[in-house]
């Protein structure tokens, strides 16, 4: 196992590439994640043949593994087929990291696309919480009008009543995040194209008066439904001497799961498992972090995370993100500094995004760049807080 | 209005509780090996892995452990209920389940964590289950 001080160089990410609208017409997921696979490889300064390991998690139809190779043109060492939600992404990272480290892969890619608001998936709407044949989940969850924000909401309820956590201290993400949106012109003309009614900076309390939508949750608590997709290409440090771009190295990861049970505190999340792992295989401190990327489908997603994470004491979040801590510039904890999903874009699932923003702060390519930022954290949220997720954390540092 | 998303079989794991369920008894198991509750049913205790279990019939009261008010819902079963609960509620037997809170005249202000609740089943047409909901005790 390479290293540099004590941390790992096994693995970087050498080339990335985030799709660039968020309302299409007339293109196929596929073809997105073929796209974004193409301009990420450019970014390396690789050639398509180069690769020899993919990372799918079955988004756009492509039978995962089995059919995106195909579609692809590759037969690659490594098929890994990681669907565990909008953290896929984290987990393949962490997997592209094991299997470079171990010498079965040399340049690996991960790939996502969607046309989500497009088919106009109701990613968020009630009905039956279940697809496919009959489950005991299913069979327990399906008959009482769930929809998934009311899923989030249930944390954010207790979240309230165990520490006394506010809407206006959830609203203070939003409001950062939209602040980094406001500079990054991909997701102003994401807002516009998505037909946002407000498109310019929030307060606090134009968050607090937005329609409430499930109680604690309001609509500026939730993150917006667009197309859209990307492409990320993680290379052994070896390959990665003939990259055009300085390397961002993945120096730790960690995956875990939460689900419910009869007597968890669903106000903490599988962070508290992925995260430690995480940063003590990169040998970090949660206070070395110079931005964080983390997953916000909604405002009570990140308060939790970043309470579980380490970056505060559980419970005490809500005054964590108060007093501009998450700006990218006065914070000392810059945050989802492209937009987020709740400003600049959440196909459903967002983890590649992560990676990617985090690769470009290392590089010094942010449209809100932290000053002299060497260290990042991206942490995926799959599936559904208030019930069964998973999470995903990768820390990230640049020489 | 539609009728509602309803559990679907053969499905072996939670067929017994929704037997059950038509003879208004909401039924929990506990693990023969391990004394753990068992919920949401399945054959293999998740502590253990033990599939030899006792089932058992609830008293029905609990406490809402977490809720959120959906204002609105345009799937066709939801969407004549304007707002209406979702809950999880601790049965005073050990074991927690998803349901909805009925019988408030306002549930953006009627339902508070830590409220006791009192069963209330909703019988579904066909006869083919009833779904257990709770009301304020």
């Amino acid at each position: 196992m390479a290293s540099a001080g004590g941390q790992r160089r096994d693995a970087a990410i050498v080339g990335i590439y985030e799709y660039p609208l968020r309302k299409v017409e007339g293109i196929t997921p596929l073809e997105i994640k073929a796209e974004s696979a193409k301009q990420a490889l450019d970014d390396a300064g690789f050639k398509w043949s180069d690769v020899d390991a993919i990372y799918d998690a079955g988004d756009g139809g492509g039978a995962g593994g089995l059919g995106i190779a195909e579609y692809f043109g590759w037969q690659p060492n490594v098929i890994d087929t990681t669907a565990v939600g909008g953290s896929s992404y984290e987990f393949q990272a962490s997997h592209a990291l094991r299997d470079i480290a171990a010498g079965k892969a040399r340049v690996a890619l991960l790939t996502y696309g969607s046309t989500s608001r497009m088919n106009a998936v109701a990613i968020g709407t009630g009905g039956r919480t279940s697809a496919g044949p009959p489950s005991p989940v299913g069979n327990m969850e399906d008959s009482w009008g769930m929809t998934l924000i009311a899923n989030y909401a249930l944390v954010a309820q207790r979240h309230m009543y165990q520490y006394g956590t506010t809407s206006e201290q959830l609203a203070e993400i939003s409001v950062a995040t939209r602040h980094h949106a406001m500079r990054n012109p991909q997701a102003v003309r994401a807002m516009d194209d998505l037909g946002f009614v407000d498109t310019g900076e929030l307060t606090v309390q134009d968050v607090v008066e937005s329609r409430m939508v499930a109680d604690p949750l309001h609509l500026l608590d939730s993150c917006m439904i667009s197309d859209g997709g990307g492409a990320v290409v993680i290379a052994s440090a070896d390959a990665a001497r003939g990259a055009k771009k300085k390397p961002v190295w993945l120096i730790g990861s960690g995956e875990a799961t939460r689900y419910p049970t009869n007597d968890r505190d669903i106000t903490r999340s599988a962070a508290e498992q992925s995260g430690p792992v995480a940063f003590g295989e990169a040998g970090v401190r949660p206070d070395e972090i110079d931005i964080a990327m983390i997953y916000d489908s909604f405002t009570i997603t990140v308060l939790t995370i970043l309470e579980d994470l380490g970056f505060c004491k559980k419970g005490e979040g809500g005054q964590f993100v108060q007093g501009g801590r998450l700006r990218y510039d006065t914070g000392s904890l810059p945050l989802n500094t492209d937009g987020g999903g709740l400003s600049s874009n959440h196909p459903g699932m967002r983890g590649i995004f992560l990676l990617i923003e985090a690769a470009r702060q290392l590089r010094g390519e942010s449209t809100s760049q932290v000053k002299d930022a060497k260290l990042a954290l991206a942490h995926g949220n799959g599936g559904m807080l208030g019930s069964r997720h998973s999470g995903g954390t990768i820390i990230l540092a640049r020489d | 209005m539609a009728t509602r998303p309803l559990p679907r079989f053969p499905e072996p794991d939670t067929e017994p509780f929704w037997q059950a369920t038509k003879e208004h008894r909401l039924t929990y198991a506990t693990c023969d090996e391990c004394g753990k509750v068992v919920f949401f049913p399945r054959r293999h205790c998740p502590n253990c892995g033990s599939s030899r279990q006792t089932w058992h019939d609830s008293q029905g009261a609990g406490t809402i452990y977490s809720y959120s008010v959906i204002r609105q819902n345009r799937h066709p079963a939801f969407k004549d209920l304007g707002a209406y609960a979702i809950a999880y509620v601790d049965l005073d037997e050990g074991f927690r389940i998803l349901s909805n809170i009925v019988g408030v005249a306002d549930p953006t202000k009627d339902i508070k964590i830590g409220q006791r609740v009192r069963l209330r089943w909703e019988d579904q047409e066909g006869g083919e289950v009833s779904l257990p909901m709770f009301a304020p005790a």
